[in-house]
């Protein structure tokens, strides 16, 4: 029997369980607040995101492929297409795009024009060194790390900092080979 | 390009338009994303009950906000009872306000009105909400050794954020519940009134 093609991100997310953004976002909003109390330095809380990101993302990753169906990417190219389009659809319920290529196609950028995680957000002065959405990048590079790619993904356009969309650059790093620890048999 | 408009840039988060508050994100990942608080929550911790009162804590600045919000929208509100959509109205009786929390912000935030809500027989100050499988739950075991502790204290946090912002002070806790027959326990929020509030119902009428 021919696998069932890869399904798009709107079909999935209309198929999984949803709730309201708003209890995302407010809890999104309880954490980072718990962790500027406790942290203080914007540093630590922005490195603290990023592993919690990174702690979800190496779980995420898990459930994605399961409800994707997506077939094993071809190159960094369609990775990244496939991350934008159905990953954060189906989890955030929001389209991303692929933008700014470079010449060997090791880099881009990921552009989202709507984040559910900072709705009602506004950064005061004592925090402009911030990276609210860090998480997300945590996210991503917790992903692809289980998929043998190393990343490093960084802020490049941030809303809450006055820009007009969030853009983030993923640069791939290094593809690491996998090792099976047991003899594969298909 | 002409006639292209550039998306406004509202200097003060507070101009933007309020959204409709009907978008949604999938359920894993809430639930991702609250298994992060709760680790967290852990290493920060030595004990059960510090970890219940930080999770209850963080649920209250959400339960704060959530009432702020749900009272800017009530007039888009199609989903409460007749009764209650005078619009604009602040609830200053006991009933109401535990009415308000049992319906309208359980359906807002978990999508669904409580299972039950229920006035106390052994003291006159304690009511309590049920729910058979709280969603914040639905995805967490407890280990053995970490006895009562309930992830739901979140919940009961967020309940005593929207209590005490509408003027309710209150104390509130959440308890496993073993039913008969089935697995996994039912999940009580209780709420226990401070007494001015059941001085002020008095006084009222």
């Amino acid at each position: 029997m021919a696998p069932a093609g890869p399904r798009s991100g709107d079909a999935i997310f209309a198929s999984v369980e949803r709730v309201n953004a708003e209890l995302f976002t407010l809890t999104y909003g309880a954490i980072v607040r718990q962790l500027l109390t406790d942290l203080e330095e914007v540093d630590e809380v922005n490195k603290q995101l990023d592993q919690m990101g990174y702690n979800i993302g190496i779980r995420l990753v898990d459930e994605f492929l399961a409800k994707s169906n997506v077939s094993r990417c071809v190159d960094f190219k369609e990775t990244a297409e496939v991350s934008a389009k159905v990953g954060f659809k189906m989890f955030l319920g929001v389209g991303a795009s692929v933008t700014n290529w470079d010449a060997e196609g090791t880099c881009c950028s990921i552009v989202l024009e709507d984040n559910p995680l900072v709705d009602f957000v506004e950064l005061p002065d004592t925090c402009q060194g911030l990276y609210y959405c860090n998480v997300l990048s945590g996210v991503i590079r917790g992903a692809l790390e289980m998929v043998s790619m190393k990343t490093e993904v960084t802020w490049l356009r941030d809303v809450l900092r006055g820009d007009d969309v969030f853009e983030l650059q993923v640069k791939l790093i290094k593809q690491v080979p996998e090792e099976y620890p047991y003899k594969d048999d298909e | 390009m002409i006639g292209a408009s550039k998306i406004k840039q509202y200097s003060n988060v507070l101009e933007k338009p309020l959204s409709k508050g009907k978008q949604e994100v999938s359920l894993s990942a809430f639930a991702f994303l609250f298994s992060e608080l709760v680790q967290y929550n852990q290493t920060q911790v030595d004990n059960i009950a510090e970890l219940e009162r930080r999770l209850e804590d963080a649920g209250y600045a959400v339960g704060a906000r959530c009432l702020e919000l749900l009272c800017h929208r009530e007039k888009c509100v199609m989903f409460m009872p007749f009764w209650l959509s005078q619009g604009n109205r602040r609830e200053t009786r006991l009933l109401g306000i535990l009415s308000f929390v049992h319906s309208t912000v359980w359906k807002v935030l978990f999508g669904k009105v409580a299972d039950s809500l229920e006035k106390g027989t052994e003291h006159e100050d304690e009511y309590m909400i049920s729910e058979k499988e709280l969603l914040v739950n639905r995805f967490i075991s407890i280990p053995k050794d970490m006895g009562t502790f309930n992830c739901g204290a979140f919940v009961a946090g967020i309940v005593r954020g929207v209590l005490d912002s509408a003027g309710f002070p209150a104390v509130v806790t959440a308890h496993f519940v073993p039913m008969e027959g089935q697995q996994r326990p039912r999940t009580t929020i209780l709420i226990k009134f401070a007494e001015e509030v059941l001085r002020r119902e008095a006084r009222l009428g």
